[in-house]
């Protein structure tokens, strides 16, 4: 079943009365196709969970609508809306075993004693904890605990499932083989799923689609290639990948672009300050290359190696580069490594809005502009660099959604930082 | 952990509380249990030097005194009544409570009022409440024309051939709440009057001690309870919702359960409370206890204090024991039950 959330806002009021309002959710505006799985992706406290739980209906939303298919849910009682929804600390009743547990939701709709006892095995078989159907929730390990919350949320064939940051209380290794099981049991529904993380890799590795989240504010929806290859700005860009993207001071004049004096490559865009985002795979490393850092270390790390290095354009205290293991460096006299960039890694973003620029884009049309997503391939030689402006050269126009969320964000950020100047005063 | 050398200081800061304890809680419990198994000691004569014989006489006296009976039903029925609806009332109240968020702190604060008023003082107002003033006489004729319709008792008909009787008359909130309904006024603590030979019947005086038992005990049960409740982690009920777990089903299902620990506690703490009532009884009914004879409210702990008084330390210090033994029985019972029922 697909979901529509159509401008879904909430906003929390201060207890206290002094007037200052959280607005945790804004303007949310998406269409989940149905029986696809969507990574809700953010920092803590962006408001992934109170999306989630107003799509459940346990909380109320301040404005804006939820369909279900075509149904208008906005204003059905949780216990109407059909949702199975997994706490983030599973809430799986202490006192129930797993069976009990699982057979609550089941009991509640008055069925059938036979039919509850086959639902509930055919649940638990789906996520593997037939053998642990009499233990309780305290004899069981995170991993099963977390499957017996899926199985709970899964018996009652919900239409939509919701689950609220399940992986965060496991080890990195179960977190892994859990986070590929969700995937399986979701593909053996086909149950429209909405995954909620603050693990970028996570929702990258599982989901069809993800939803980037800040400070209540939707930043970018995409599949997650896309996402990582093509981030509508700074924010965006750095919160995917690991490890994270290297930003740099830079500036653009006469559609050039700089990193400190280091002339980088053409850039068709207005002169302004800037930050560049480079990818760490976007490095390349060339003696005669185009970026020059001070190199610091190097730490291999079997197949890849990682040159890590300063520069005093760098935002981040380190760069961190990654290249062949067998590639030998040579730093110079003075001790720099000199870099080409792979200009499909490379990624620049306008000082102040932290928007992302595209080469060949004037800022004064630039909501009409075509959005570049698919990457130019992979291998690049270092003497096509300079010639090679940017991404948005591929001749490929990006998809209506994109360019559309694009305009959205933009408006809600200018709105933001006026807002945020506001409260300054 | 303590140095060993150092040890001493430790048991140096514990000594004053150690003492106190030893004087007031451990020395009391060995005399007694001393005490009553000396046949026929009595204090006086004890301090003068005089010896007693060991034996059990002692319990057999109080087991086979007829009032013993009485004390022992009186104390079991008052339990029986008083804890499981005290209970219920109190898990229903801090249920409530709980929901409430605008004037549940000073609910809270209300409904702790008993617990940290005096009995005795609150013993006089209930008898106030249920009071009975008396009797007022009336000329039946003249009172059943001008619609009388309250019971009229003693008819005697006077030299002229009049016929009089007696009305009851009250001024205790309760009787004039079951007066508006037309209902004729009981005399529920032996007040006054002599309808009925002037005594009032067991039931009644069972009756008001069970409003009052289960009214002073609400408190602390209240706040156990919501204290518990409040340590309840509300995604268990965000989770019920999401199922579509009707209300009652949720409280039977989930609330009582996860309550359980609390309601075990407050169980047993209840028994053991009832088991000791005396104070409350004096405070409404005043040493008498109830009326005499079959009407009585004699407990236990009653009947302990009346040996006291008669100098009967034997007998007081063996009903002291017996009282013990019950209650440990009735806290085992409990104790058994709860492992079986009970989700920590
Ligand atoms: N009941 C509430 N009253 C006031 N503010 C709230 C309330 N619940 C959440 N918020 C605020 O709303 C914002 C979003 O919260 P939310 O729980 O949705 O974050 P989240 O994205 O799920 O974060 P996390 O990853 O840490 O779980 C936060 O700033 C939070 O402080
Ligand atoms: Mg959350």
């Amino acid at each position: 079943m697909k979901v529509v959330l159509k401008n879904l806002t909430k906003i929390f009021q201060s207890r206290n009365g002094n007037g200052k309002e959280v607005i945790a959710v804004n303007n949310f505006d998406f269409e989940i196709p149905d029986g696809k799985l969507i990574g809700l992706l953010g920092p803590s406290g962006c408001g992934k969970s109170t999306t989630l739980f107003m799509i459940s209906g346990l909380l109320k939303q301040s404005s804006g609508q939820i369909f279900f298919g075509d149904d208008d849910v906005t204003n059905l009682p949780a216990e109407k809306r059909g949702v199975g929804l997994v706490f983030q600390n599973y809430a799986l009743y202490p006192h129930m075993t797993v069976k009990q547990n699982i057979m609550f939701p089941l009991q509640n709709q008055k069925m059938p004693k036979a039919e509850i006892m086959q639902r509930v095995v055919e649940a638990a078989k789906l996520v593997q904890i037939d053998e642990l159907l009499d233990r309780k929730p305290s004899e069981l390990s995170g991993g099963q605990q977390q499957r017996v919350a899926i199985a709970r949320a899964l018996v009652k064939s919900p239409n939509v499932l919701l689950l609220d940051e399940p992986l965060s209380n496991l080890d990195a290794r179960l977190r892994l083989q859990t986070r590929e099981e969700i995937r399986r049991i979701q593909r053996d529904t086909n149950v429209t799923t909405i995954f909620v993380t603050h693990d970028q890799e996570e929702a990258m590795s599982i989901s069809d689609l993800i939803v980037v989240m800040k400070l209540g504010v939707v930043q970018q929806i995409d599949e997650p290639q896309k996402v990582y290859d093509n981030p509508v700005n700074l924010f965006v860009a750095k919160f995917l990948g690991t490890p994270p993207i290297n930003v740099f001071r830079g500036k653009i004049e006469n559609k050039t672009l700089y990193i400190g004096d280091e002339k980088i490559m053409k850039f068709d865009h207005d002169d302004q300050e800037v930050y560049v985002g480079i990818r760490p795979e976007g490095f390349i490393v060339n003696d005669k290359g185009v970026l020059s850092t001070k190199f610091v270390s190097r730490e291999v790390m079997g197949r890849d190696s990682s040159v890590v290095s300063k520069s005093d354009a760098s935002e981040t205290p380190i760069i961190r580069s990654i290249v062949d293991s067998d590639k030998v460096i040579n730093p110079d006299e003075n001790g720099m490594v000199h870099f080409d960039i792979k200009p499909n890694k490379i990624f620049v973003f306008n000082r102040e809005t932290e928007e992302r620029l595209l080469s060949g884009v004037n800022t004064k049309n630039a909501e009409e502009a075509p959005v570049a997503e698919t990457p130019v391939e992979e291998t690049v030689t270092t003497e096509e660099i300079p010639e090679v402006v940017d991404a948005s050269e591929a001749p490929v126009e990006a998809p209506k959604k994109t360019t559309t969320k694009k305009t959205t964000t933009k408006k809600t950020v200018a709105k933001k930082t006026t807002k945020n100047a506001e409260e300054e005063k | 952990m303590v140095d060993s050398k150092q040890q001493w200081k430790a048991w140096l800061y514990l000594l004053p509380a150690l003492i106190l304890l030893a004087v007031f809680t451990v020395y009391p419990i060995i005399n007694t249990v001393r005490i009553s198994i000396l046949e026929g000691y009595k204090p006086l004569a004890a301090i003068g030097g005089e010896r007693y014989p060991l034996g059990i006489g002692n319990f057999t006296k109080v087991i086979s005194y007829k009032g013993f009976t009485t004390c022992l039903t009186n104390t079991l029925l008052l339990c029986v009544l008083t804890v499981p609806i005290s209970c219920f009332l109190a898990l229903l109240v801090s249920v409530c409570l709980n929901s409430i968020n605008r004037l549940g702190k000073v609910l809270q604060t209300i409904y702790f009022l008993p617990y940290v008023t005096n009995t005795i003082a609150i013993g006089m107002v209930f008898a106030m409440m249920f009071n009975i003033v008396g009797l007022k006489q009336v000329n039946v004729a003249e009172y059943l024309s001008t619609g009388g319709q309250y019971t009229i008792y003693n008819i005697y008909t006077d030299v002229n051939g009049e016929k009089w009787g007696f009305v009851a008359q009250s001024w205790g909130i309760i009787n004039n709440l079951l007066q508006l309904f037309g209902i004729n006024p009981v005399n529920w603590i032996n007040s006054g009057g002599n309808i009925n030979g002037g005594s009032s019947t067991y039931v009644a005086n069972i009756a008001v001690m069970v409003v009052y038992i289960v009214w002073n005990a609400l408190p602390f049960k209240i706040l156990i309870l919501l204290g518990g409740l409040q340590s309840v982690n509300k995604q268990y009920y965000d989770a019920a919702k999401i199922d579509g777990t009707s209300r009652v089903r949720t409280f039977w299902r989930i609330t009582v359960p996860l309550l359980s620990p609390m309601l075990a506690y407050v169980i047993i703490t209840g028994f053991i409370g009832g088991f000791k009532e005396y104070s409350s009884i004096v405070g409404i009914f005043g040493e008498g206890m109830g009326p005499s004879g079959n009407g009585s409210l004699q407990t236990i702990v009653g009947y302990i204090y009346d040996a006291l008084k008669t100098d009967s330390y034997g007998t007081a210090s063996a009903a002291s024991l017996i009282l013990f033994g019950i209650i440990l029985i009735v806290t085992l019972i409990n104790l058994y039950v709860s492992s079986k029922k009970v989700h920590y």
